[in-house]
């Protein structure tokens, strides 16, 4: 694998899970508990999209086929996307997608974070730019976590079994293969090793906040770097890409 | 052809300076902070812009009323390049242009108090009401009408408002 392939491919991880974490946020919209949370979910995916837009844009550029944001978006099937496992789970109820996305916003967190120092101009300036949205992503889903965590019995109760359920996808945001292992070579990626007991350490804190266990890990799933997936994102992408693939000459 | 040559920069900063923001008319793209460089070719004008939010809905507007503006100006060759480094910070915004957002009744930036803590309770800050100008105001949502607002609400006249959030 060359360096320009392992750049490609990192691009769609970083683009790709913003994309679909992204999608599943839009589907709130018009649908939150509250407008304010229905605006505050809406404002998140366009974020993501937009932090979507960026790297899948250079991913076209650099991989030199022409293939646009556009193409990347809505021209490629369920086994070629390669989002994390965790972006990709349903919204199931408020406090499923509260956790869900304090855990990826966490990550995210940490991530950028890392990330500002790398030696690709584009990652950095991306990692920077995004870091500053992200932070407020992970205000508002650790300031949930806290609030349904610490509130009746009910949201507790909730929010616990969210975190249990979504816990085993945890392990998958930090694996890392063939192009990890080149791009932190040119010190164009991190390792991701690094960041773990910061992100350990930022959702402990908010769990204990929120009076919530942290769970252990037993079975965990992998496989999203090689774009082995759940059915969900099928569901997913079947709704995301109908229009231009249904209407492929469809202009703005 | 027509020579852009005879377009001087400052003359065309000037024209940009004409366009507003889209979703808050009352200032302009170059006071926004959203146009970073002109550069005057031979044959074309390119206008360098960044987006204040990645994912800001307005930037297709910013682009096509930059054109149409310059267009109208007489400039026909317009090209836009967007960049994302620096990253938009609202530490661009001038001090008339907060006023204008005052004015406007959205409460502006206050200058040095990113987000940064995990929590809202990190890094509290005081937004006056852009209506009466008390101080004695609450926190509603750190989302709001707009991907670069938060929403507000004031004690004292009750109303609520938006404040431009601080990045």
């Amino acid at each position: 694998m060359t360096t320009n392939e392992a750049l490609i491919n990192y691009c769609l991880r970083l683009g790709d899970s913003s994309l679909i974490l992204g999608q599943r946020m839009s589907e709130w919209c018009s649908n939150g508990p509250i407008l304010e949370e229905d605006i505050a979910m809406s404002n998140i995916a366009l974020d993501l999209f937009g932090q979507a837009r960026i790297m899948l844009t250079y991913a076209g550029k650099i991989e030199k086929k022409g293939r646009t944001e556009n193409d990347l978006s809505f021209k490629r099937l369920e086994r070629e996307f390669l989002n994390n496992l965790l972006s990709e789970r349903p919204n199931g109820h408020f406090g499923d997608t509260v956790a869900r996305n304090f855990f990826l916003s966490a990550f995210s967190f940490h991530l950028y974070s890392a990330l500002k120092a790398s030696a690709d101009e584009q990652i950095s300036a991306f990692a920077i730019k995004s870091l500053k949205e992200v932070t407020y992503h992970l205000r508002h889903s650790a300031e949930w976590i806290i609030r349904l965590g610490d509130g009746t019995e009910e949201s507790h109760t909730k929010i616990q079994d969210s975190i249990e359920n979504l816990w085993e996808y945890t392990e998958d945001l930090f694996a890392m293969n063939e192009v990890d292992k080149i791009l932190i070579k040119e010190k164009i990626a991190i390792d991701l090793n690094t960041i773990k007991p910061l992100w350990n350490k930022t959702i402990n804190e908010i769990l204990t906040k929120a009076t919530l266990n942290q769970p252990e890990n037993s079975f965990m799933q992998s496989g999203s770097l090689d774009g082995m997936h759940s059915e969900v994102l099928g569901h997913l992408l079947t709704e995301m890409q109908f229009l231009p693939r249904a209407y492929p000459t469809a202009k703005w | 052809m027509l020579n852009l040559k005879q377009y001087n920069k400052e003359a065309i900063w000037k024209f940009l300076s004409e366009v507003p923001d889209p979703e808050i008319p009352v200032i302009s793209v170059v006071e926004l902070g959203v146009v970073r460089k002109v550069k005057v070719l031979t044959e074309k004008v390119i206008i360098t812009i960044t987006p204040t939010y990645t994912g800001c809905p307005a930037m297709k507007a910013f682009e096509d009323d930059i054109i149409s503006k310059l267009n109208d100006k007489g400039i026909e060759n317009v090209e836009i390049k967007t960049v994302y480094s620096p990253a938009w910070t609202t530490d661009w915004m001038s001090d008339e242009a907060r006023e204008k957002l005052r004015k406007y009744g959205i409460a502006p930036p206050i200058k040095g108090t990113e987000d940064k803590g995990v929590l809202f309770g990190s890094d509290s800050k005081i937004v006056s009401c852009p209506r009466c100008k008390s101080k004695n105001t609450t926190l509603k949502s750190q989302f709001g009408s707009t991907a670069c607002k938060a929403l507000y609400q004031c004690k004292e006249c009750l109303e609520p408002f938006d404040y431009f959030k601080c990045i």
